[in-house]
């Protein structure tokens, strides 16, 4: 008999880092790292971003023979790579967090809206997300990109139509496992409206849920501000981003494969420090997601 | 073959391909006169009325809709006003080379990914096990950008082994194959590892265990075959992100393919060709869509009766 009980319980996707808190708690200082430089950038940057020393360009990092003054080196124009790094890194976590957030307001508004209506609004909206989740999101936004110039306005639009699809999947399907719910029941049989139920007694019951897609959905949502960027279609100079800086610096790699390396290294273990601090709290948060 | 099966995945393959369209035909027409968009301010003023008659722009717009779709139906794509030949007759220069780096890439990815995994579910909680998981997170964590010009640096610049951009040897095809595969071979991996364990955990699994069936015979006839229903829909699912990190690979590596001519395409404003890449990318992945569907409604039959709403 114990044997059976004791049977072991494979998670259906174990991972190497859910033994090692060690490692999401380093992942989340790196976070927190990150933010505080993209808050604080000002106070922090030694220099402005765009002042230029021409008399040295191109100069290696401090730590490896280059002048004092450069931690990290300086660019093809003589801009100190750190300043510049701490804007880049502000662009880019304020374009992915509103991009995120946008995207985020709009699925789950969506996702409610065909959980409610049904019918053909809901036949709608479940199109959309099959169109949007079979076209790659890079190839639309290249072509919106294309077809309406580029603006900042518009490139957060685009990063915030990122992902929504995700966000629409899970919320209609969630509140329409919901609605059936006792407590959802209960609250209808006393008078409430729709709205209520769902602003007030539905959205508090999935918000977990959609907190981690939230946390899924930010890497993915820098990546494709650096990819967009670095293709030189993203933030234009004289703003930088991560990407910019990273596609900026190839022209330079022979010479000074600082200016492309570090941007790059930062883009790096930020996706991998949120993708990893996600995929814990989805594990916290909602067991019942697990594998998803 | 299910019909039904078969004709609700025709036509939602169908809609998806009209809805692409419509985009295009709404945005293309929200963003100004799309004649003047599509040719540049310093086209002939005689070929802009050419083509705004042909596109009937001095008409209604349920017309114009439907002239739209006359001519892309047609094959009437545009004129690349860059190249001054027909934007189809560009892009279609450009995808053989893209298809030799994809299909190798996608190659790459599942001959290195699925059996890793696989070896790493056998070998639960091994190093194996654990590089395989370390293998996986940094595959597709690392911008594939990212991982070019890393490869570029150590490859290219320092060891000087391998041309840094072109194409035309298979020595060129190294590098990009490697930067566009890893982060699929990554997803697969980890992919395959989960499907394995879980496939191992099944009663079936014990009871050929009790039966007496040898280890090899039991992973390859009783495990492997029902592991691989997940990992097809996955690899499925990786076609879009290769249709992506293919616009970033072959602008990282001057890959002469159909990604770097949609960058170029962007850059310049040359809107046909933008256009026609967008409706290529849109029917080469509901064909792969349907494929996969196809593939997984045959083996796994249970599949082929579920309708469109029930797939959450």
């Amino acid at each position: 008999m114990a044997e059976i009980t004791h049977e072991p319980r494979f998670r259906i996707t174990p991972r190497v880092w859910a033994k090692y808190p060690p490692l999401v708690l380093v992942c989340f200082l790196f976070i927190a790292a990150v933010l505080f430089v993209a808050i604080f950038a000002d106070f922090l940057a030694p220099k402005l971003y765009t002042t230029q020393d021409l008399l040295n360009r191109l100069k290696p990092p401090s730590w490896l023979g280059g002048p004092e003054q450069y931690l990290l080196g300086t660019d093809e124009l003589g801009r100190d790579i750190l300043s510049r790094l701490f804007f880049a890194i502000r662009v880019s976590v304020f374009v992915a967090i509103l991009g995120t957030i946008i995207g985020a307001v709009i699925g789950t508004f969506l996702g409610f809206l065909a959980a409610h209506s049904r019918g053909w609004i809901e036949e709608g909206i479940m199109m959309m997300v099959d169109v949007q989740a079979s076209v790659p999101f890079l190839i639309i936004a290249l072509a919106v990109l294309a077809f309406f110039g580029n603006s900042l306005t518009l490139f957060i639009i685009i990063m915030g139509i990122n992902g929504w699809e995700a966000y629409a999947r899970l919320t209609r399907g969630m509140v329409l496992s919901a609605t059936t719910h006792g407590y959802a029941v209960a609250v209808r049989s006393l008078g409430a409206r729709p709205l209520r139920i769902y602003g007030r007694h539905i959205l508090p019951n999935i918000a977990s849920a959609l907190i981690v897609q939230f946390t899924l959905n930010f890497p993915s949502t820098i990546l494709l501000e650096t990819s967009l960027s670095f293709l030189g279609l993203g933030i234009q100079p004289p703003l930088t981003s991560l990407g910019q800086m990273l596609g900026a610096g190839r022209d330079h790699l022979i010479l000074a494969w600082w200016i492309s390396v570090i941007p790059g290294l930062t883009i790096f273990f930020t996706t991998l420090s949120i993708s990893i601090v996600g995929d814990w709290l989805r594990d916290r948060l909602d067991p019942t997601l697990r594998g998803r | 073959m299910n019909f039904r099966f078969l004709c609700i995945k025709l036509l939602r393959a169908l809609v998806t391909v009209m809805i692409v369209l419509t985009f295009v035909f709404i945005v293309l027409r929200v963003s100004g006169d799309p004649v003047e968009t599509m040719l540049g301010d310093e086209a002939d003023p005689e070929v802009v009325e050419f083509y705004r008659d042909k596109y009937g722009l001095d008409r209604p717009i349920y017309e114009q809709y439907f002239l739209y779709f006359k001519g892309v139906f047609s094959g009437d794509l545009g004129f690349s006003f860059k190249d001054e030949r027909d934007a189809i007759e560009v892009v279609a220069e450009r995808i053989p080379r893209t298809l030799q780096l994809g299909l190798a890439s996608f190659a790459f990815s599942i001959f290195l990914g699925v059996p890793l995994g696989i070896l790493a579910a056998l070998n639960r909680n091994t190093a194996l096990d654990r590089f395989t998981m370390g293998f996986a997170v940094f595959g597709y964590s690392i911008p594939n950008f990212f991982l070019g010009i890393v490869l570029i640096l150590i490859f290219a610049m320092w060891l000087r082994m391998l041309p840094s951009s072109g194409s035309g040897t298979w020595l060129h095809l190294i590098m990009p194959v490697i930067t566009l595969g890893t982060a699929g071979a990554g997803s697969l991996a980890r992919f395959a590892r989960s499907s394995m364990l879980e496939v191992l955990n099944k009663s079936y699994m014990r009871a050929a265990t009790a039966k007496g069936v040898p280890r090899s015979r039991r992973i390859a006839w009783h495990a492997l075959p029902n592991a691989a229903i997940p990992i097809v829909t996955i690899i499925g699912f990786r076609l879009g992100d290769m249709v992506a990190g293919s616009v970033i690979t072959e602008t990282v590596f001057a890959w002469p393919g159909v990604g770097r001519l949609l960058v170029t395409s962007v850059s310049g404003r040359d809107l046909a060709i933008v256009q026609t890449i967008l409706i290529l990318v849109a029917l080469t992945m509901v064909t792969a869509n349907l494929i996969v569907d196809l593939i997984y409604g045959w083996i796994d039959p249970r599949i082929r009766v579920s309708s469109s709403m029930d797939k959450d």
